[in-house]
């Protein structure tokens, strides 16, 4: 009787303990689905900054123009989006994608076409006269196989050279450089000025917009845009040049470049310690948030009027529970009040060609006209020329050479890499 | 029936967490290694079955030898962690043992680093090794300029060969604690009886420890080796926050999340499946050795 008591007592216990396991599994796999939905979850990494502040300029356009919709905020925090994106692919593989998400228009979004994870919206940019009122240039750059999948927010410019103004004046420098060799003899006379780093620079991927910046002076905008779809070899004599250039501009630059982020590089030139930084025009609003005035900037010696864009965009996802909504929200992103509610904030320019520059700042107003003239190329360091899988072996070539300034190897690593991912 | 009754029960109450292990340990172990042969490269999913290829492409094709590299880092990182935190703990052990005044304090001084995670104190790491030198000088290398030691200032984990070695110096930091509350248990568990024998027999300190107490703290060595040797192999959070990820300082661990990010899921199963083989390869032996002691004890 003893022995069957403890046996009872043991197996009620074992029960219970599989019985919790169940419940606390149970309880991980409930979801809100709700068929016939009005609510649109917009996934983005815009958590906050500027970049939050944009984010709720374009809900209240769209909660006056999609009535009967409600905005839900699926910001997921995180620098660039490396943790959201990680988020986004795990629901996208479980189908359960959100309404709209936030992606880089251009090549980064290759990967989820061909995964068939976003629709088609080639019929609304007709019906939204989006077609007219992007610059066709960015047109060419969004179709894909005569397709157009996202409808971009807004337009920043990489090939950006920011400067300190008073260490310019110090070494006696009046004019802007026109091409590399006036840029060299730029950062000779800051060096006789006792600054030892002139050029100043972060880790891999802001070496990678340098070394882009580069590549479209050496190239030309033609055969630069050739090097991501293909129709440029990596292994042009004219690459070997770019590389031996921007090696000399790495001589230029602070020697603990892999330990700064672009935030970092940005407070040497505030604080006088570097003349220029190559960053993309995101630097204007920020150096203005942080009450830095006296910055000059000019596009990079021997871009001429190349303007080097990426864009953030939004999508329809395959599967989205709300297409009504999530239309409705993309009609909102491409028009021009949302634009104009997006991007003033932001502190990026509208694509559309028909913004009055009134309303931006000073600098805006300058890209806005550069925009509508200037030759578009896209940015593989963000992801409007490039796939992310080509990015980051890009990212990891840079930070090899960074520290080995392997000519040739830098040239074979970038060649090889573009035989793996170009055309995927 | 009465043979169930001597295992059923055991067996009922082992189960949820056998089922659970069977699952989430090795059917996982058992998917990554389905994922490591096959062709899933982006988000479209697996189109069949490639063998080792993933494997002989990462030995021989990675670009810029990239996996290679990680698995160099792994090792300096590895080597100097290791040793640095077995030298550490063993003497600050062996301080205590000889016994010092407020015995307590400078044990809970030492073991403290290892509350701490490794992400909240690369965080502070990445500032005290911060590498600029000279007039820009920052943490330790600006303590060291401080006190005119410049000659000790130097570019920690930014240096493109031995950069690991100082990214190990946190880790060190962190587990020497650990070490020494190991080796203290090892030496308090030597009975008084095996000292005084062999003061008895007229043995130097230098013979008593040699001879006497070392030898019986092997296999406290061994378990602190095992558990900091599975740790540095699978470093992440201490990497990620020093320095990012980033070519200078990728290890494996860092490897397959880059290869995450980028929906390349067959090379990441591929570098996960090495990184168990070389963790198996230390713990393996261990767990087959400490089986045959038991057996014959």
């Amino acid at each position: 009787m003893g022995v069957d008591m403890r046996f009872t007592r043991r197996a009620a216990l074992a029960v219970v303990g599989v019985a919790t396991l169940l419940a606390t599994s149970a309880c991980g796999s409930d979801d809100d689905g709700g068929a016939g939905s009005t609510q649109v979850e917009v996934f983005t990494w815009w958590a906050d900054g500027g970049e939050k502040a944009g984010l709720d300029g374009l809900v209240g356009q769209f909660t006056t123009a999609c009535t009967g919709q409600t905005f839900v905020n699926g910001a997921v925090a995180g620098g660039a989006g490396a943790n959201a994106k990680q988020v986004l692919a795990s629901r996208l593989q479980q189908g359960d994608p959100p309404d709209t998400f936030q992606a880089h228009a251009g090549a980064e979004l290759i990967d989820y076409i061909n995964a068939g994870q976003v629709e088609d919206l080639s019929a609304d940019y007709d019906s939204w006269g989006l077609k007219q009122a992007f610059p066709p240039g960015l047109i060419d750059n969004l179709t894909v196989d005569g397709k157009i999948y996202s409808v971009p927010a807004n337009i920043h410019r990489a090939n950006v050279v920011w400067t300190n103004k008073k260490v310019l004046a110090d070494a006696g420098i009046t004019a802007t450089p026109a091409d590399l060799a006036g840029f060299f003899a730029d950062l000779d006379k800051v060096k006789a000025e006792g600054i030892a780093a002139p050029l100043a620079i972060g880790k891999d991927w802001t070496q990678l917009m340098l070394f882009e910046s580069v590549l479209i002076t050496d190239l030309g905008p033609e055969k630069f845009t050739g090097l991501w779809n293909g129709a440029t070899d990596w292994n042009d004599p004219g690459v070997t040049t770019a590389i031996n250039d921007f090696k000399r501009l790495l001589t230029y630059t602070n020697t603990d470049r892999d330990a700064l982020d672009w935030t970092d590089a940005e407070k040497l030139v505030m604080d006088g310690k570097a003349a220029y930084q190559l960053m993309g025009d995101w630097e204007a609003a920020d150096l203005d948030a942080k009450g830095f005035k006296d910055y000059g900037w000019f596009t990079f010696p021997g871009n001429g009027t190349t303007f080097q864009w990426l864009a953030d965009s939004f999508v329809l996802p395959q599967g989205a529970k709300n297409p009504d909504g999530t239309k409705c929200w993309l009609k909102t992103v491409g028009s021009a009040e949302g634009q104009k509610a997006f991007n003033t904030t932001k502190g990026s320019i509208p694509a559309r060609t028909d913004a009055v520059p009134g309303d931006y700042p000073e600098y805006q107003q300058a890209a806005m006209a550069d925009w509508k003239s200037a030759t578009q190329v896209p940015s593989c360091a963000h992801g409007s020329a490039c796939s992310q899988g080509w990015q980051g072996a890009a990212n990891s070539a840079l930070g090899a050479f960074s520290t080995g300034q392997d000519v040739a190897g830098l040239q074979k690593a970038l060649a090889a890499a573009a035989k793996q991912f170009a055309g995927k | 029936m009465r043979r169930f009754r001597h295992w059923g029960p055991g067996l009922i109450l082992l189960g949820p967490s056998l089922i659970l292990l069977a699952i989430f340990v090795y059917g996982l172990i058992a998917w990554t290694i389905k994922v490591s042969v096959s062709d899933e490269h982006t988000a479209l999913g697996s189109k069949g079955f490639v063998g080792l290829d993933n494997y002989t492409y990462l030995f021989t094709e990675d670009i810029n030898d990239r996996f290679l590299h990680s698995l160099k880092n792994l090792l300096i990182f590895t080597v100097v962690f290791i040793a640095g935190a077995m030298l550490l703990g063993l003497l600050w052990a062996y301080l205590l043992e000889r016994g010092v005044r407020g015995e307590g304090l400078f044990r809970t001084v030492y073991l403290f680093p290892m509350a701490v995670s490794f992400i909240a104190s690369g965080v502070v790491w990445r500032w005290l090794m911060n590498p600029n030198q000279g007039e820009n000088a920052g943490g330790l290398n600006a303590v060291f300029g401080g006190l005119h030691l410049d000659f000790l200032q130097n570019p920690w984990w930014t240096d493109p060969d031995w950069g690991m070695a100082a990214m190990a110096v946190p880790a060190v930091w962190q587990l020497s604690g650990y070490v020494m509350a190991l080796f203290l248990a090892g030496f308090r568990g030597i009975s008084a009886e095996l000292r005084e024998a062999a003061a008895m027999d007229g043995a130097s300190t230098y013979r008593l420890y040699r001879n006497v107490i070392f030898p019986q703290l092997t296999p406290v060595a061994l378990s602190a080796l095992i558990i900091l040797g599975h740790m540095s192999m699978k470093m992440f959070d201490l990497i990620m926050s020093v320095s990012g990820p980033q070519w200078l300082t990728e290890v494996p661990a860092v490897y397959v999340w880059q290869a995450l990010l980028t929906s390349d899921y067959a090379k990441a199963a591929a570098i996960s499946v090495v990184l168990l083989l070389l963790v198996a390869v230390v713990i393996v032996p261990y767990l087959v050795w400490t089986q045959r002691t038991e057996k014959t004890r």
